[in-house]
């Protein structure tokens, strides 16, 4: 490991003394995992050991509420030895932690998780063969528990992790084939501590982004366009530069004004006359579909199985699924605070994506990026919204011009405005049963959704999937003008209307073939993961088998995300005079490998599930071109209590399997098994998300029809 | 108008010369550095900024600085005491029931006044009450449970 020392005796002085476990190169085959470009070679630490035992572990992930802060510090305890209070986290901070992409797609625990267990079991050996020469005896003599190390047969013979990090220091590079503990002598892995952060954020002492506070620091409002695509043709500040203790900044393409007081900012911008000119804005709710199926671009081939043209057919499906805008909304909106000053910037940002910020932010100061650090505070939500964080960079564009702090935090109109909306899009499936009431066929293009979660787990023997307008990770596709504002990943992207097309499509084929939904998604599914949350989800929910609409409104859908298993029941309700949809009771199954932290993998599921509900029964942007006519939380409707049913989530055990994704896989079933479970309450089929009680109430028969 | 306000906040008297028209929501954050009370829409429809005045939650960010003169003004960082959680405080810990926690504060003060005003509500009043307040990670069946609990608990303090 070729280390250039100036960069290990600054990392040394930023981490302290102690023992202190390095990568190098030799981690690369985690950054490809991981995936775009390789690590740098400077040297970051996974974790130190300080001279007074406690140890640090270092993650460029961040915490957003997914709750890796306590199983990142779980994986590290459970293989250095140590109890869980012993560490300390340090998340997202680019001057400490090792490069990370940023947070999302339910890979902290599948792709970081390794990694770090692996920097903690060589951290294990480390202090292992100190303590045998400390204490004169071989290393397979010893064992570690506690944070000490003793003699096994001696208790009396010992040596704290403490008084071995006293007088090292020590650099390693992670060996990706650290021996790791296996899941049956797990004592830390497999249980669900409190939380980490619990004390801090039920007293109010937790610190998000707009909660930080420096010295001199300005508060600083914006000018806005009122649409997207409007240009300035002048702005008049005079008003607004009267006020006393006002800082008024003027560049081309930012205006704002700053104060001590964030809304004494905000009343002198409300004092700024400003002129624009608008675009045209004709594209709506109901006439995007079209637009996205005109304007989508070439379709990519993603997965090709038999010949479509051969396949034996006796029955056709053709349907349409349609689903629209959807915001993040997390209840934190985008904040930062930035110093820049002494030639370097530090920045406090609310952002999933710390080291990418950190580029942009150097770009836009002229920076290298060696002098800029971002530090990541607790996130209020992000869900992929915070993968962009423009907040950050006119945070540090101000601080660089006024050269005082400068905090920038969007007002709940800005956050919807600026927000990397979930698409809307467009599912067309074209599939076919045999004779034998087998699927035989099954033609699916996805537009503007992105292709995750589009080929199916299903065993078809002839298909085709395709996706235009989109890409695999839910990111900006790049197709100009396609979209009148910005999209972007938002929690399970494209998998929550791939998942929503495929499951009500297999439904559709399903009451058509005489066969209960189950039954006729285990005959057409082999993989004995999925069979077994399908089984166990049945089981626990009290699944009643039957063909066709029921009444009594009970639904099934499946999802395979981010290497897990899902299956997914619910219950619903229809009020057939408002067409109001209520859910009585979700059931989950889920198979997402070893599982770190039980409780913390069930809050997650049943997190996701209630928000599901948002996008599936109340949540659609409602906009005039790129005009956002949602900014707050009036009309635009999250889930509430009176809303949120009774949720079970089901761990199915899978010891043998590394840990896989969770925070997105269970959300990615919401639309689907609420569409079905409609359909099973009333026998009318909604191909459009959201489904509101208006869309309900048009699509089903009138009283007379019914009579 | 530029005033001198006092009132009671976290059980300790305040003087504070400011413009009384200013919000309380950015006073407490800015001018008292108590910045667990939460900005989340500004119109008072979310309940990340509830505080409680008198025994009565109110939404700080519409609440102007000269309407709590006088008054006996309770934050997050005022209901633990002498470094002891209030029962809901630790309910939410031991329901999980936060996840990113942005949103937490203002529910476990409008929980306290929901209890101070019905001790033992049902599950269903439980819901009504917090009806207004909204959580984008989910954790709202944890968060009744968590109310429910301590209102079924005999004995705790509210």
């Amino acid at each position: 490991m070729a280390a250039p020392r100036l960069a290990r005796r600054e990392f040394h002085k930023l981490v302290g003394g102690g023992i202190v476990v390095l990568f190098g190169a030799s981690a690369l085959p985690m950054a490809q995992a991981q995936g775009r470009r390789p690590y740098p070679s400077d040297f970051h630490a996974y974790l130190s050991i300080g001279d007074n035992g406690r140890v640090t572990v270092y993650s460029g992930k961040i915490e957003m509420g997914q709750g890796v802060m306590t199983s990142l510090a779980q994986m590290a305890a459970e293989e250095l030895g140590v109890d869980l209070a012993s560490i300390d986290m340090v998340l997202g901070d680019t001057d400490t932690c090792p490069w990370d992409m940023g947070t999302f797609g339910s890979m902290t625990t599948r792709m970081f998780g390794p990694a770090l267990r692996a920097a903690a079991a060589r951290a294990r050996e480390v202090v292992k063969s100190l303590a045998a020469a400390r204490l004169e005896v071989p290393g397979d003599r010893l064992r570690l528990e506690h944070g000490v190390v003793s003699v096994i047969g001696e208790p009396g013979q010992r040596v704290s992790f403490a008084e071995l990090s006293k007088s090292v220091r020590i650099a390693e590079a992670v060996d990706q084939a650290a021996v790791l503990r296996a899941a049956a002598d797990f004592s830390v892995m497999g249980r669900s501590p409190s939380r980490l952060d619990g004390a801090e954020k039920v007293t109010g002492a937790a610190k998000y982004a707009a909660d930080i506070r420096l010295p001199g620091m300005l508060y600083a409002r914006i000018l806005r366009p009122p649409v997207h695509g409007a240009a300035l043709n002048k702005a008049d500040t005079t008003a607004a530069k009267a006020l006393p203790g006002v800082v008024v900044i003027e560049r081309d393409d930012l205006i704002a004004v700053l104060h001590a007081e964030p809304d004494s900012a905000a009343a002198a911008l409300a004092l700024v006359q400003a002129d624009w000119r608008l675009p045209d804005m004709t594209l709506g709710p109901d006439t995007v579909f079209e637009h996205i199926l005109a304007h989508a671009g070439d379709q990519k081939q993603i997965a090709v199985k038999g010949d479509l043209g051969s396949a034996p057919v006796a029955r056709t499906f053709e349907t349409t699924f349609q689903k629209g805008y959807v915001a993040h909304a997390p209840m934190e909106p985008h904040a930062a605070l930035a110093d820049v000053r002494h030639g370097g910037a530090t920045v406090w940002a609310s952002t999933q994506t710390p080291f990418p910020t950190r580029d942009s932010v150097a770009k836009a100061l002229g920076f290298d990026p060696k002098t800029v650090r971002i530090i990541t505070p607790f996130l209020g939500g992000g869900f992929g919204g915070k993968s962009a964080s423009g907040q950050a960079v006119e945070a540090a564009r101000l601080s660089q011009i006024c050269g005082k702090p400068v905090q920038v935090e969007r007002t709940r109109s800005e956050e919807f405005f600026y927000d990397t909306f979930d698409p809307a899009s467009v599912v067309t499936v074209s599939s076919a049963l045999d004779r034998d009431g087998r699927i035989s066929r099954w033609d699916y293009a996805v537009f503007a959704a992105g292709e995750r979660g589009a080929n199916p787990f299903y065993d078809i023997p002839n298909l085709r999937i395709r996706s235009a307008g989109g890409t695999s990770y839910g990111g900006a596709p790049a197709v100009a003008g396609l979209h009148p504002f910005a999209v972007g990943p938002w929690r399970g992207p494209g998998a929550n209307m791939n998942v929503f097309a495929t499951e009500s499509q297999i439904d559709i084929m399903a009451a058509a073939a005489g066969v209960d939904p189950v039954a006729f998604r285990l005959k057409h599914i082999t993989d004995p993961r999925m069979r077994r949350v399908l089984q166990a989800v049945s089981a626990a929910f009290g699944w009643r088998p039957s063909v066709g609409a029921s009444g009594s409104g009970q639904g099934v859908a499946c999802s395979s995300d981010a290497g897990s298993c899902v299956a997914t029941m619910a219950e619903v309700k229809v009020d057939l005079a408002t067409g109001k949809v209520t859910v009585l009771r979700i059931v989950c199954a889920q198979d997402m490998g070893v599982v770190v932290n039980p409780n913390g993998a069930r809050m997650q599921i049943e997190g996701g599930l209630t928000m599901g509900l948002g996008y599936t029964l109340t949540e659609e942007l409602r906009f005039n071109g790129g005009d956002i006519l949602d900014r707050n939380f009036d009309t635009y409707h999250l889930p509430r209590f009176s809303g949120a049913p009774r949720i079970e989530a089901i761990l199915v055990k899978n010891d043998d399997l590394e840990p896989q994704g969770c925070g997105e896989p269970a959300i990615t079933t919401t639309g689907a098994v609420i569409a079905n479970a409609v359909f099973d309450a009333t026998g009318v089929r909604m191909l459009r998300l959201p489904m509101t009680p208006e869309r309900i109430l048009a699509a089903l028969p009138t009283s007379a029809q019914r009579k | 108008m530029k005033s001198t306000v006092q009132f009671s906040l976290n059980g300790g008297p305040v003087s504070l010369t400011a413009d009384d028209g200013r919000m309380l929501l950015w006073v407490l954050r800015t001018d008292l550095a108590l910045t667990g009370t939460k900005y989340g829409c500004g119109e008072g429809i979310c309940g990340a900024c509830a505080v409680v005045i008198n025994g009565q939650a109110h939404r700080s960010c519409r609440l102007p600085l000269k309407d709590v003169a006088g008054a006996e003004v309770l934050t997050i960082e005022g209901l633990a005491k002498d470094g002891r959680l209030h029962p809901l405080q630790q309910a939410f810990i031991d329901h999980g029931a936060f996840q990113c926690g942005y949103c937490t504060s203002g529910m476990l003060l409008d929980a306290y006044a929901l209890l101070l005003s019905d001790p033992r509500p049902s599950r269903a009043k439980i819901v009504a009450g917090m009806e207004h307040n909204l959580c984008r990670c989910g954790a709202h069946q944890r968060i009744v449970d968590a109310i429910e609990q301590v209102s079924t608990q005999t004995g705790a303090e509210t």
